[in-house]
């Protein structure tokens, strides 16, 4: 990748002259993190890292930034959250400048720092031929992908930033697995429907109502007035039941319906692991079946609940 | 110290079952991937590996905790007038905390300052630091985010702790740290080592003297307070946090709370549940204005505590104990050493410029 990087860094130096700033990836305050760069300076440039510790999703800065000119770094995935918030009409096309990149898959850190014992000294990371390797202070050490990727990479439907303004490298495809993990949903679709709610209620037990899920969503718009944390309506009360947490994870799975790319933010941000993504890739199978719809795929489209239609083409209301 | 007793490792989890006969047992289990302090039995699975995902806090500072309930009835006689019954929830559980580390115990002294201040005492919070023995574990793995050593710890520390653990050859030494401590030691059917105590103290010392250096991190309180109305400062550190409130959560000191009354028909409960000064509703006044509006505010207001206010008033102690729990967890990865250290010589090369 040390080709991509170094292309990178001058195509942002050419078009910072003309942006507010440009995010990036910088390497972070743990040798397995990296962490967002805000750049406003030429010098910054040289901070950049590229490799697949850059896990954050930058583009749920965005919208925050609106009326900026801003300069962005994206991953596959990443890009698929740019087009939802331009679908949205969240940002302006004409004030992003998308910096386009080929993912090779984004380790997962807490496994990872758990398999490797320790993580000082770690020098590189780098993915390829079906194996995460990692060298920690010279000595070079393997994990096969199932055990260090997110579980996102495993579903990747395209590893290249589709939508952007310069591509940076060579394209290519998701990471090749040739073991996949089971994923908790097809754990959860083996279970009645009692032991699903027995499932939910024993993960969020641990959940610590930090928020962080929703916090990290690019798609959370709401934030500061979340229904999470409103006494007026009063949708969920502050008692630690797991059912009035999993009262809040249904509220932001509804409220992404059709519109969550599967980015994984809210579960890679969720401290106590909990596997949350998985409500919501139920709810966008069932957005594929009646709607025939993907997010984050065509900057054009309408995400299907943005829109009213008299009749549905799969939900067949007049016929039952 | 006095009393020193040793288990072998084969034997840590039997004795620690047979405490759950008499008390609660929280020690760090493996739950789900992560590392959590839980109530032991004997299909627990212990880790004692390093540093437990979330802080030992929730021991005396529960997440949710029952102040008080309350119920309505009709009054009798008089059906327009509605009566008020309630009742008052003390802890009453005793409780063996293992495994906590010095940092995680020195967080409890955090607390201390606080909830138990002479006249001020709260009642909730002393009942449970009065029934819960602390049983710290000394460390010998420190992670590349520790730092307890600058923020005036270390990781063979007894601050906050009734005993301390020190791995060693085969199994542990355990010394009494407070009277407390002492009388449970007393009481157990332990192995007298006196004369391990020496080898203990070296394993702390070898610990201690590995740990990765850095300036110290506390008295800076000066100079955090003068950047107060530093916008630039702020506005450029909070830039990239996203303001979810995950590091103060985790925080063996953060003990903000909320309380709310959470009513059920005619019966309620008025709880009190953590709160964190990096979410929007921390101080959001009722008329909907919030002084803290905005996530700089948010994160100069969680810096500012810990590395100002609270030394300021309390002798100079920090309210962070070095961790790193807010620094491997935060979704973006933000460093608090990296932000006080910033802030420092921010001030000080203000300083430089007005004195030039
Ligand atoms: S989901 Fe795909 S694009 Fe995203 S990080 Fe994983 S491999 Fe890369
Ligand atoms: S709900 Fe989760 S996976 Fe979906 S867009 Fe939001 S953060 Fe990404
Ligand atoms: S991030 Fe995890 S722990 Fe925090 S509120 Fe969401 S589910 Fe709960
Ligand atoms: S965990 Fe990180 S992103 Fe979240 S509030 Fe704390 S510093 Fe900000
Ligand atoms: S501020 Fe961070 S490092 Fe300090 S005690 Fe809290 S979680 Fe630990």
């Amino acid at each position: 990748m040390a080709s991509s990087i170094d292309d990178l860094k001058s195509a942002i130096k050419k078009a910072l002259p003309e942006l507010d700033m440009v995010i990036a990836w910088a390497a972070g305050p743990d040798p397995l993190s990296h962490t967002p760069l805000f750049i406003t300076d030429e010098a910054d440039v040289e901070r950049i890292e590229w490799d697949p510790r850059c896990s954050q999703n930058l583009a749920g800065y965005l919208p925050g930034l609106r009326g900026k000119k801003v300069g962005i770094v994206v991953k596959g995935c990443d890009a698929r959250s740019l087009v939802e918030l331009l679908q949205e009409k969240l940002i302006d096309r004409e004030d992003v400048t998308i910096f386009g990149l080929h993912c090779t898959g984004a380790v997962d850190a807490r496994p990872v720092r758990k398999a490797l014992g320790s993580t000082r000294g770690l020098e590189s990371v780098a993915v390829d031929g079906g194996t995460a390797r990692f060298t920690v202070a010279g000595e070079a050490k393997t994990l096969p992908l199932a055990e260090a990727l997110q579980k996102k990479c495993f579903t990747c439907t395209g590893a290249d930033a589709e939508v952007c303004d310069h591509f940076i490298g060579e394209h290519g495809q998701p990471p090749q697995v040739t073991e996949t993990p089971t994923t908790t949903l097809e754990e959860l679709e083996a279970m009645s429907m009692e032991e699903r709610l027995h499932f939910w209620e024993d993960q969020m037990t641990r959940c610590i109502r930090c928020y962080a899920c929703r916090s990290a969503c690019p798609l959370c718009v709401c934030q500061d007035h979340c229904a999470a944390q409103s006494r007026e309506p009063h949708w969920v009360d502050q008692t630690d039941h797991p059912r009035e947490k999993l009262m809040f994870q249904a509220i932001h799975a509804l409220h992404t319906a059709g519109r969550c790319t599967e980015c994984g933010e809210c579960e890679r941000a969720c401290p106590m692991g909990l596997p949350i993504m998985t409500l919501k890739q139920a709810l966008n199978r069932s957005i594929q079946d009646l709607f025939d719809y993907r997010a984050g795929t065509d900057p054009d489209q309408a995400p299907p609940l943005f829109e009213f239609r008299e009749e549905e083409k799969n939900i067949k209301e007049r016929e039952w | 110290m006095l009393t020193a007793r040793y288990i072998a490792n084969d034997k840590l989890m039997p004795w620690l079952l047979s405490l759950t006969e008499t008390r609660q047992v929280l020690a760090p289990v493996q739950a789900g991937g992560q590392t959590l302090f839980a109530p032991l039995d004997e299909n627990s699975r212990l880790d004692l590996k390093g540093l437990a995902d979330a802080s030992a806090k929730a021991a005396l500072l529960p997440r949710c905790e029952t102040l008080f309930e309350f119920h309505y009835s009709k009054g009798e006689g008089v059906p327009s007038k509605t009566e008020l019954e309630v009742r008052e929830t003390l802890p009453d559980q005793d409780t063996f905390l293992f495994g906590a580390r010095p940092c995680d115990a020195k967080g409890f002294t955090v607390f201390d300052r606080v909830y138990d201040a002479g006249t001020r005492r709260d009642i909730y919070y002393c009942t449970r630091r009065d029934k819960t023995l602390v049983a710290a574990l000394a460390c010998t793995e420190p992670a590349d985010t520790c730092f307890c050593n600058r923020v005036g710890g270390g990781p063979g520390d007894t601050d906050g702790a009734d005993m301390l653990f020190t791995p060693v050859d085969g199994g542990y030494v355990i010394e009494s740290v407070t009277e407390k401590g002492e009388a449970f030691l007393a009481e157990q059917p332990l192995m007298e080592a006196e004369e391990r105590k020496e080898e203990a103290r070296k394993v702390r010392e070898a610990v201690s003297e590995a740990m990765p250096g850095g300036d110290p991190l506390g008295g800076t309180e000066g100079e955090v307070l003068r950047l107060f109305d530093d916008k630039e400062f702020w506005g450029g550190v909070a830039a990239k946090c996203l303001s979810c409130g995950a590091c103060s959560y985790l925080c063996p000191t953060c003990y903000c709370f909320n309380m709310t009354d959470e009513v059920n028909g005619d019966d309620g409960v008025r709880v009190r549940t953590w709160d964190n000064c990096m979410s929007f509703q921390f101080t959001l006044e009722g008329s909907g204005h919030n002084p803290r509006d905005g996530k700089a505010q948010r994160m100069r207001n969680r810096i500012g505590h810990k590395f100002s206010y609270y030394p300021e008033l309390h002798d100079g102690n920090l309210a962070c104990v070095g961790c790193g729990r807010c620094i491997v967890h935060c979704p973006v990865s933000m460093d608090v050493r990296a932000i006080v250290a910033q802030a420092r010589d921010r001030a000080l090369a203000k300083e430089e410029h007005a004195n030039d």
